[in-house]
């Protein structure tokens, strides 16, 4: 084992010419890269000692094979200085700051030694605050317009973007072009000591290295060619660009000696300049990008690091990684919320290394054996001294398990019970991703139980998700005791339970404790056994002639039996609300000693994202092993009962009667009355104006107002005429799925149709269609819908209705981006913050961010509601069992 | 573009009365160590107050002090906090 080293610091600086020379192995002088016969050619960007590309090939430098050299600098002698692009902000600051003549930094030398003292001092204590005063003392440098050593009149300096620095005489304003020979004399003149003020540390970074005069080639192995295959090599595009810069470099140099006129000598240099800038960045604005022969912009050496693709985001902050999977999700009620399900073509993929011990050996010689094609099988072995095997290639498998002995690992076929992570995008909170046990199951989709579908924001039409195998026993332990599903039932963003009934559950757990609900033993028992436990049957509520039981009473069979509840259920508004347990609409919920007493169970007491429900006060006092067996049965039981009654929504559950019809037609023609009133106002002048507003918007606002209250009656009207028992109905008040604007839109009228908030006006001239009279601003004509979804729409209505839909489509799609890239940002520079054992909230450096973390202390997943205490409950708790 | 008046005198007092400038106030050196102890951190760990914010001129806050702000927070009711009081 080597030695070990720590890190204390890392420091950037600019390489110099002399080291750019010193770690070079060739001088690069030749633009042709290969000979005739396809070998490289020496002095090129192909030098072969620049490294060993090819198998086989032996590094003229350091003797290695491919495999092990490293690969090596060369360098190019620029013909002429040319200034380094991404340097070009310090050169104009420091070329600012500085006096050209004597090359002083532009600071009185009365207070130089202070200042030098004070920025000693500072960089030792607050290191940013260090930065922030030589940036102080850089623009007051700036702006001296006479030299304090030298005396001299300061002309202005201009960059013009993006590399061309020009000087400006301050009293004859002539501009003169200054070329990277002088600035970079100007630079050279700059003594260590004002460098030192201004925050650079003169040793690493010399401002006249920010002007090239040498420049290095990097080695071959960075810019591979490819060979295709007809034999032709295609070249890397740093490469190409290299040979632009030897080429012209080159003709450069000739010209000079042979004393050319200036004019073709600048032309030169400055396409020398083009060539350098862009091989160093090909997206610099103002200058156009180098093109491949196709027309593709080349691919730089800053286009290599930055962005999604570059270095850091693509390669470093995040990079591909094996034992993951990814597939299509589907539905499966009857796994546990704590289940994936795992196709078995994908288990024979993924693998667990397990080390050989005498008590797993025998059942690792059977995974040997089943080899890699067979689940549950192994796909590799690894021996003692480190070497792999490779089952696929292994002819007789019988042999080689029984060779298997401790000290072995097997890479054994994830198989039921194993642990994995598993996630979907978009990531946005923790819940995102989350441990699931493994149940490997046919089929080739993942199978998630549909309680979970809310962290994960997950359906089925056609959702993708990502799993993840753990590979050492430290992260499958992480990931068993703080990842798995159910530790995240409770959300740490408001405290209530995340994972919990949704859509078919609500309408299950509905028609299983409404009271009308009577079961015989056999269904009872049929019941049960879907939710899969075996317990004695209570005392049947009625005893004869036939004994029934209550739907309640089965729910009270899966509830812990000191359990005490009582809360308001979702169907506890309008007529059937209750406040107390004086209910007569059953919509007031009483658990005592686990059981419910009274009251329907729907989306208030046991729904997804609920606040202070019986679900949450299960899981918070019974511990969330408790609650996921409990949703894990109770919702199979909820679904079975679906099964058994049969729920569905049809066509007759929203269609209307004639008579409620003609109301509905009634309301509306009161209020298109009324809208035609509004208008004759406002055409006479008449309409009184809404504060703030215009007439024509006084207008369209009170019509909306009409339209809305219309369509509201309406809606009113239908939804009291509706049964208790009506599908649609039951699913509205439950909690299930939909509401009493969707039965609405289904029965009685769609209402009005927006676009940005303002009735439907876009179109042709002075109207949407051309069905319509110009500058008709009645109900119809601005898209009021008065069909219903079970009526059907008109045409023209129809098209309304899309104008609006689509608006909603088009603003989702702009939302999320912009969410998207508003996360990223806020994760960013969040990420590394904690909460210390002190309650403070540190960054990685230790610095407090906060002095309490939330100003309170309280994490909202373990206090009920920020507080520490809900004392309501705690009275529950123990008195509220007495019967 | 106008020249923004200097804040001097009264005036600079003046904010302070505002209602919603929460109450600063410059800690003496053993209870800024007390504070700087109580924390674990070096000074500069803590939160930063330029000493060109209005309110430490008006407290009459020097680069180094420590000040103790304390404030209404719509979670924790009345909380204090620290500044750590920077040139500039």
């Amino acid at each position: 084992m080597s030695e070990e080293k720590v890190i204390a610091a890392v420091k950037f600086g600019i390489l110099s010419p002399d080291e750019i020379r010193k770690m070079s192995v060739v001088q690069v002088t030749s633009p042709e890269t290969y000979y005739e016969d396809g070998t490289p050619k020496a002095f090129s960007v192909m030098d072969p000692r620049l490294g060993a590309i090819e198998p086989g090939q032996v590094c003229p430098v350091c003797g290695n094979t491919m495999k092990a050299c490293p690969g090596h600098f060369g360098h190019i002698e620029l013909a002429l200085p040319v200034i380094n692009v991404l340097f070009v902000k310090h050169i104009y600051d420091l070329l600012k700051a500085t006096c050209p003549r004597c090359g002083r930094l532009k600071i009185p030398p009365e207070v130089f030694e202070k200042y030098r003292r004070y920025l000693l001092k500072l960089r030792e204590r607050h290191p940013y605050l260090a930065k922030l005063f030589a940036e102080n003392i850089k623009r007051q440098a700036m702006k001296a317009s006479v030299c304090p050593y030298c005396g001299a009149k300061q002309p202005k300096i201009r960059l013009e973007k993006p590399i061309t620095f020009y000087e400006e005489d301050p009293e004859t304003r002539d501009k003169i072009r200054l070329n990277p020979r002088e600035i970079r004399r100007r630079l050279e003149m700059i003594p260590n000591e004002d460098l030192e003020l201004l925050g650079y540390d003169p040793k690493d970074a010399r401002p006249e290295w920010m002007v090239l005069t040498v420049l290095p080639v990097p080695p071959t192995s960075i810019r591979p060619s490819i060979l295709i295959e007809t034999g032709i090599r295609s070249e890397d595009d740093l490469t190409h660009k290299l040979v632009d810069i030897v080429r012209t470099n080159e003709r450069l140099r000739e010209h000079l000696a042979s004393g050319a006129p200036e004019i073709i000598i600048d032309d030169l240099w400055e396409l020398l300049q083009y060539h350098v800038t862009t091989y160093l960045d090909n997206e610099v604005p103002g200058l156009p990008p180098a093109k491949h022969r196709s027309g593709r912009p080349l691919k730089t050496l800053a286009q290599r690091l930055r962005g999604k693709e570059g270095r850091f985001r693509g390669n470093l902050s995040g990079k591909r990684v094996d034992f993951s999977a990814r597939t299509v999700i589907s539905p499966d009620p009857y796994l546990s919320i704590n289940e994936v399900g795992v196709p078995v073509e994908i288990a024979k993929v993924l693998t667990v290394p397990e080390k050989v011990t005498e008590w797993n050996i025998e059942e690792l010689r059977k995974y040997v054996l089943n080899g890699p094609y067979k689940w549950p099988g192994a796909n590799y072995i690894v021996t003692p001294d480190g070497r792999r095997i490779d089952l696929r290639y292994v002819r007789d498998r019988k042999s080689i398990a029984e060779s298997l002995a401790p000290g072995y690992i097997v890479e054994r076929h994830i198989k039921d019970g194993d642990i994995v992570l598993f996630n979907r995008q978009p990531s946005l909170h923790r819940m995102s991703m989350m441990g699931h046990v493994v149940k490997v199951l046919p089929g080739r989709t993942f199978r998630l139980h549909l309680a979970v579908c809310p962290p994960y924001n997950a359906d089925f039409d056609g959702d993708e998700m990502n799993l993840h195998v753990p590979q050492t026993e430290d992260a499958r332990a992480e990931a068993r005791i703080l990842l798995k599903v159910q530790n995240h039932i409770l959300t740490p963003r408001y405290g209530g339970v995340i994972i919990g009934a949704i859509q078919d559950y609500v309408s299950g757990a509905y028609i299983l404790t409404i009271k009308s609900t009577l079961l015989e033993k056999e269904e009872v028992v049929e019941l049960l056994a879907a939710a899969g436990i075996v317990k004695e049957l209570p005392e049947p509520a009625i005893l004869s002639p036939k004994k029934y039981w209550t739907g309640k009473q089965v729910v009270s069979l899966f509830l812990p039996e000191n359990f005490n509840y009582h809360g308001k259920s979702n169907i506890s508004s309008g007529n059937l609300r209750c406040d107390d347990i004086n209910c007569f609409w059953d919509s007031y919920i009483v658990v005592k000693q686990g059981k419910l007493l009274m009251g329907v169970l729907d989306k208030k007491p046991i729904g997804a994202e609920q606040q202070d429900s019986l679900l949450y006060w299960l899981c918070k006092e019974y511990g969330v092993e408790t609650c996921a067996t409990f949703m894990d049965r109770v919702f199979r039981l909820f679904i079975r009962t679906l099964e058994i009654k049969g729920f569905t929504l049809r066509l007759d559950d929203v269609e209307v009667d004639e008579e409620t019809r003609k109301q509905i037609i009634d309301i509306l023609n009161k209020a298109f009355e009324k809208v035609k009133d509004l208008v004759d106002r406002y055409v006479r002048r008449e309409l009184e104006v809404v504060p703030g507003r215009s007439l024509e918007e006084s207008l369209e606002i009170k019509i909306l107002e009409v339209l809305a209250e219309a369509r509201d009656r309406a809606g009113e009207l239908v939804v009291s005429k509706l049964s208790p028992i009506n599908f649609a109905f039951a699913m509205a008040r439950t909690g299930a799925r939909g509401n009493v604007l969707n039965l609405t839109q289904m029965m009685a009228t769609l209402g009005q149709m927006t676009v940005r908030g303002e009735r439907i006006w876009r179109g042709y001239m002075g109207r949407y269609l051309p069905h319509f009279k110009r500058n008709d601003l009645g109900a119809i004509a601005r898209g009021f819908v008065v069909n219903s979804f079970c009526s059907g729409l008109s045409v023209t209505e129809m098209f309304m209705h899309a104008a609006g839909g689509r608006e909603g489509l088009v603003d989702t799609a702009v939302r999320t981006s912009q969410s998207g890239y508003m996360q990223r940002r806020l994760i960013n520079a969040l990420l590394d913050l904690y909460v210390e054992y002190d309650y403070t909230v540190r960054d990685s450096t230790g610095s407090i961010i906060q002095f309490a973390y939330g100003e309170d202390k309280a994490d909202p997943s373990k206090a009920p509601h920020g507080k520490l205490l809900n004392v309501e409950r705690v009275i529950e708790r123990v008195l509220g069992g007495a019967m | 573009m106008p020249s923004r008046k200097k804040i001097t005198g009264d005036l600079s007092q003046k904010i302070l009365e505002h209602e919603l400038v929460p109450k600063h106030e410059v800690l003496s050196i053993e209870e800024g160590m007390r504070i700087l102890k109580e924390y674990g951190v070096k000074p500069e760990q803590l939160p930063w107050l330029r000493a060109s914010d209005p309110v430490a001129k008006a407290i009459g806050a020097k680069p180094g002090d420590i000040v103790r702000i304390i404030r209404k927070s719509p979670t924790g009711g009345e909380i204090v906090v620290y500044r750590y009081v920077v040139p500039g």
